[in-house]
């Protein structure tokens, strides 16, 4: 265990673990914690699972953040959008995504805020949440938990599935949709609770239940083996700095705050 | 035999109230030649099919759109099409906002000639509110499982950008991902592709061949235009392509938040013809020089 560690690095470390146990699936991470975080599981815990190149490809060496050329780039494998959907139809994936709002059900929205026909604010439309949420297994990234994210009612657009039955039409077959993490700034979330309620089953240094609940719209459930996200290990951080050469990570969390919370 | 065009004659073909697919995907490979003309035309009431990137957001900010049916509409490092968003935050298209699997599955309804194909994706969620013409069907199965009946994307035309073309209408593609290209082809009653290299006759090797992704037989029309996805890109594996000019993409995304600000993108840059943009761009060297995105 180390204790100097950034809250990016600790978030890298969270979200790589949607990762574990998952078998030879497609790791798709959107965003610059979650792509890390799909290195890293794949150059500790999870050396199954198949990563792409950010482009076309497969391969068995993450790509470096920031790489200026393509040069030494090896691929196994071909990965063109058109596979990736006869891939994800068959639901050998698990994605890492970052919607815009949650709500209790793990329904999630991307689309719009307002009404879809004259949008108050248009965002990025459904794009892959519709097929990717009802074929195979997704975690969320939120790096800013509070209520305009995790939000009282239902999300204004249902863009991916969640466990809410009264969105399902009868006779859908439901069983290839499953909703396995939420890592965010405070704490990691499943959905284990009852009826698949969302519980808190970590808190990240020196978060308080009290606190996640605060910046959630809808009543939280605490797990009763809740303890500490674990901190970063050695090993983990060198790999981290291995694929992030640049240090990006520390601009994707505002302040760049330290792992551990310090006193006010 | 002989398809070649000009991207006048291409666009002279067309008309108000046609359903029009493009290929690419987002600020990749988009016949971006063929829609400049389309802006120059005095077309309008279209319906506009794809993987939409600037144009998308350039054919409503010039009010030729009345619909758009799309995976999304992104210029990727900028992830929102500032024009699409204006037109969607307004009012003034009608949108049918698709899964990006959907959308090929909707072309390929179409090409294979039939009414819809069956899928999961979209159940579950508000698609089927927000899209009220599509329906669900039940498999007639044992399973007696309800899915979502996928209606084909029937298109007018598609318009692609391609590598190679020959005279006959074989092509070739050198793209790291082709995209859905294939698939707009099938979709449409005729097809015209643009390239940045017109042969008589392609007569390849085997390897080469491989890299032909639809038969002569869907293609109406080619047209030759080195640069023509300018300011999109155009990468080849085997060398020889060019990347998205950013600098371009970002000026024009500032048009967006000015007052007449697409006018004066107009006035600046889509005055004259192809080759007055190519000037007004930098010229067809700056374009064609311009290097590959890293991932």
């Amino acid at each position: 265990m180390s204790s100097n560690f950034t809250l990016a690095e600790l978030l890298i470390c969270a979200c790589a673990d949607v990762w574990k146990d998952e078998g030879e699936v497609l790791a798709t991470g959107i965003g610059i914690i979650p792509r890390i975080a799909q290195g890293l599981a794949k150059l500790s815990h999870s050396p199954g699972i198949m990563i792409t190149d950010g482009e076309a490809y497969l391969t068995e060496e993450p790509v470096v953040i920031g790489a200026k050329n393509h040069e030494g780039r090896t691929y196994g494998g071909y990965m063109p959008y058109s596979r990736v959907f006869d891939l994800l139809w068959n639901g050998k994936r698990h994605a890492l995504v970052g919607p815009v709002q949650i709500d209790r059900w793990g329904q999630a929205n991307i689309a719009c805020i307002g009404d879809f026909a004259k949008p108050k604010r248009q965002m990025l439309g459904m794009r892959g949440f519709p097929g990717n949420s009802i074929n195979h297994g997704n975690s969320f990234f939120v790096p800013n938990h509070g209520t305009r994210v995790f939000v009282e009612d239902q999300v204004d657009v249902v863009c991916s599935v969640g466990y809410r039955d009264e969105s399902w039409e009868a006779g859908v077959k439901r069983d290839y949709a499953s909703i396995k993490h939420i890592v965010t700034n405070l704490c990691v979330m499943d959905f284990g609770g009852p009826d698949h309620a969302i519980r808190v089953i970590s808190l990240h240094p020196g978060v308080s239940f009290e606190e996640v609940q605060q910046n959630t719209g809808f009543p939280l459930i605490q797990a009763e083996d809740c303890g500490e996200t674990a901190h970063p290990t050695a090993e983990q951080l060198e790999i981290i700095r291995k694929l992030d050469p640049r240090d990006v990570r520390s601009k994707q969390i505002k302040d760049n705050p330290p792992g551990i919370r310090q006193a006010a | 035999m002989n398809k070649e065009m000009t991207t006048a004659e291409v666009v002279a073909t067309l008309e108000d109230g046609m359903t029009i697919g493009i290929g690419g995907w987002g600020p990749r490979r988009k016949p971006m030649a063929l829609v400049r003309e389309i802006l120059r035309s005095g077309l309008k009431d279209l319906t506009i099919v794809g993987y939409g990137g600037a144009d998308m957001g350039m054919l409503c900010a010039a009010g030729k759109v009345r619909k758009l049916i799309y995976g999304f509409v992104s210029l990727d490092f900028i992830p929102l099409e500032p024009f699409f968003r204006q037109a969607r935050e307004a009012g003034s298209i009608e949108a049918m906002e698709l899964d990006e699997g959907m959308l090929h599955w909707g072309l390929r309804a179409a090409a294979y000639r039939l009414p819809f194909l069956p899928t999961r994706s979209g159940l579950g969620t508000d698609f089927l509110k927000v899209s009220p013409e599509v329906k669900t069907v039940t498999s007639p199965y044992a399973d007696g499982e309800t899915l979502l009946a996928m209606p084909a994307i029937k298109l007018d035309v598609a318009l692609l950008h391609t590598h190679k073309a020959d005279r006959l209408g074989n092509s070739r593609l050198y793209s790291p991902d082709p995209f859905f290209d294939e698939w707009f082809a099938r979709a449409a009653d005729r097809c015209y592709l643009s390239c940045e290299e017109l042969v008589d006759r392609i007569d390849s090797s085997e390897e080469d061949a491989k890299h032909n992704l639809f038969e002569r037989s869907l293609v109406t029309g080619v047209v030759q235009i080195r640069g023509g996805a300018h300011p999109t890109s155009h990468v080849a594996v085997n060398g020889g392509g060019y990347g998205w000019d950013a600098g371009h993409i970002k000026r024009y995304c500032e048009a967006a938040n000015e007052e007449g600000g697409w006018q004066k993108y107009v006035d600046e840059f889509l005055g004259g013809d192809e080759a007055a943009y190519q000037q007004a761009v930098g010229g067809l060297e700056a374009i064609t020089s311009l290097p590959r995105q890293v991932f």
